[in-house]
């Protein structure tokens, strides 16, 4: 078990940068979820940290060693691929026990490292199988085993789960996470769905286009998006982000388009002044419907559609011209075509400058 | 009246029937054309293996493609075993072992280094290695006649002009070019994953090579197996230009045994000789012809 510091790693193919100064850092035993869109340079990151692929420029620390120039088997590292990339002319067996047969460990102690992790992931009973006998999520299994049978420093799991259907993937997402919990790993794993990240990480790095956006704990990354490409990327339904200008003396919020006028959120006052364009990150579930008595400033909007999820409604309603997503709990007098009052939850409400998009 | 009947019952079955009828004539035109194409071209092989079983008495009186009369080896042990060839006559055997010690090394050693590149090729950067690649490729397509001068100064060099391991280099140099476009072209359609994890695990060069990708590559290892074989074994051009005298492929010998002899020409005799250099080569292609076409399609199917 280690830590992993990442220090201003750059990455470019010729003229094109993939990965532009990236820094995190995690302590032992933490789980780092990188997540962004497709091309946004996770993947590479992961691969650079496992030794595949060479950086530009930057160092990767591994227990405070730098791990520049050592070979993937050198870097006690072990990766859990997308395809399972399991050996097809070997058992399941053998798969596991490859790494530790490379590194010449004598055959009875490989073989009861080799059961003992079956064990751990009930496929005992596959031991003499082939890759080509397996079923999806058995594969996954046996691709998970090879890497926990080298107790290595650091764990890297390339976006294992999106080769499986969606229960199995809910299944394996939780054991994933309990095998961290029981074996106090440090994890470094690749995703683009935002549920396994929030689900999963105790730290979050969002990237887009080769740029670190946002690194954190899940609540920071959700509570506290550093720009509206991480506050629209995380969370689903996405936050709502209305157009709006500073006024009254730095006291109030005028939604443009709208007709509405918001009281500045107190986490943001500071950092504005009057005539300021803004815009105004709202997630859905922190609209509500008003009461008669509410002390809440409110939103008037007409409902669209309505979305029973089971739990929750979402409910896509427009104020004026302006497009509000808001979650309700099931049950919720609501009805589509008609007028309904939000209560606006502003005490989490986000401020983001209109032209930078960064959080103020 | 026959006819009558039938158009009566379909009539009495109804359209079905009439479908059925169409359907039975539609096979009977395929099969008919199927063996039609079968027949011609079985017939030479057919008419070979009867005359080489004829006695030329047989031959001259009777039908070039009917059954032998009264079967006989004798045809066929004379040209393994006396008939002379050249000066010498000891028949053909000496030369069909001259194929064999030509054909078997020339044919591991193809398929071996060719295995070997196409890994390097489809897994290994280094500098310049696409040139390379393209050159190995640009190999493929040079004719045979063109080496023949070159390749003949390089054997005197080494000293193994008129030699069979001479033969043996010539065959391998040039049946690398394919063996390594064949195992090339396979291995970039292994998932590039398995070879990341196989270095993550600690393999090697020759620990990736020669446990997670030479198991599973056998359909190309019988592609290039039997391409070479058969490309060796039916080669005439190098073994009558590189091989001399006793060391001379059994191609080579056919046609000498068949152009010297004298007198009467002993069609038996030539056939069966044809029969013996060519038995080599259909044995390999009915034991492993159905690996060379699921070889052949085994990159296509995989995507």
């Amino acid at each position: 078990m280690a830590n992993l510091a990442i220090n201003h790693i750059n990455k470019r193919f010729g003229s094109l940068t993939v990965l532009k100064d990236i820094n995190i850092a995690i302590e032992d035993g933490e789980f780092l979820v990188l997540v962004g869109p497709s091309g946004c340079g996770k993947s590479t990151l992961l691969s650079i940290i496992a030794g595949l692929d060479d950086h530009t420029s930057g160092s990767i620390t591994i227990d405070g060693k730098s791990v520049q120039g050592l070979e993937p088997k050198e870097r006690d590292i072990a990766m859990v691929f997308q395809s399972y990339a399991l050996y097809p002319a070997m058992t399941v067996e053998q798969n596991i026990g490859f790494s530790l047969e490379m590194s010449k460990m004598p055959k009875s102690e490989r073989l009861e490292r080799v059961g003992k992790v079956a064990d751990l992931l009930q496929i005992r009973h596959l031991l003499k199988r082939r890759p080509g006998q397996l079923s999806g999520g058995q594969r996954q299994r046996v691709a998970m085993g090879r890497a926990l049978v080298r107790e290595p420093k650091i764990f890297l799991f390339d976006e294992p789960l999106s080769n499986l259907d969606a229960k199995l993937r809910v299944e394996m997402r939780t054991e994933i996470k309990k095998l961290h919990q029981r074996l106090g790993a440090t994890i470094v794993y690749v995703t683009h769905d935002q549920i396994e990240a929030m689900t999963m990480a105790t730290r979050i790095a969002v990237m887009k286009d080769g740029i670190l956006q946002q690194f954190g704990t899940p609540e920071d990354i959700y509570d506290r998006p550093a720009n509206v490409f991480v506050a629209t990327f995380m969370g689903s339904p996405p936050m709502n982000l209305l157009p709006a200008v500073v006024v009254d003396g730095s006291q109030n919020l005028s939604i443009r388009g709208a007709d509405a006028i918001l009281p500045l959120p107190s986490l943001a006052a500071a950092g504005v002044t009057e005539g300021k364009e803004v815009l105004l990150g709202l997630r859905p579930e922190w609209l509500s419907l008003a009461s008669a008595d509410t002390t809440n400033p409110t939103l008037d909007v007409y409902v669209e559609v309505v979305e029973p999820t089971g739990p929750d409604i979402f409910v896509a309603s427009k104020s004026g011209e302006r497009d509000i997503m808001a979650r309700l709990p099931t049950g919720s007098q609501i009805r589509v075509g008609e007028k309904a009052r939000f209560s606006v939850d502003l005490s989490k409400a986000v401020l983001f400058d209109a032209e930078t998009g960064a959080a103020i | 009246m026959s006819l009558r009947l039938d158009a009566e019952s379909a009539a009495m079955l109804g359209p079905g029937a009439d479908l059925r009828i169409s359907r039975i004539l539609g096979r009977v035109f395929i099969y008919g054309c199927l063996i039609i194409l079968a027949a011609a071209f079985l017939a030479p092989l057919i008419s070979m293996l009867f005359t080489s079983l004829k006695s030329m008495d047989e031959i001259r009186s009777g039908n070039i493609l009917s059954f032998p009369q009264a079967i006989t080896f004798e045809a066929w042990q004379h040209v393994w075993g006396s008939a002379c060839i050249g000066v010498t006559c000891g028949g053909l055997k000496g030369y069909f072992g001259n194929s064999f010690l030509i054909v078997v090394p020339a044919t591991l050693l193809s398929v071996g280094f060719g295995a070997l590149n196409g890994y390097i090729f489809a897994n290994w950067r280094f500098k310049g290695d696409n040139i390379l690649f393209g050159l190995i490729l640009f190999g493929c397509f040079i004719p045979l006649q063109i080496v023949l001068i070159p390749m003949a100064g390089l054997l005197g060099q080494l000293k193994l002009a008129g030699t069979i391991p001479g033969l043996v280099l010539v065959h391998v140099v040039y049946g690398i070019c394919f063996t390594t476009m064949f195992f090339r072209n396979y291995f970039v359609t292994v998932p590039a994953e398995i070879f990341k994890a196989a270095r993550i695990d600690g393999a090697g060069f020759w620990a990736v090579f020669l446990r997670i990708l030479l198991p599973i590559s056998w359909p190309i290892v019988m592609v290039s197996i039997i391409w070479q074989f058969t490309g060796v074994w039916n080669d005439f051009l190098f073994g009558v230009s590189f091989a001399a005298g006793s060391s001379q492929p059994v191609t080579v010998a056919l046609n000498n045994l068949v152009n010297t002899s004298t007198g009467t020409k002993a069609y038996n005799e030539d056939m069966a000789a044809a029969m013996i250099a060519a038995l080599p080569t259909i044995i390999i292609y009915v034991a492993a012809g159905r690996y060379f076409l699921r070889g052949l399609m085994a990159g296509a199917v995989k995507g």
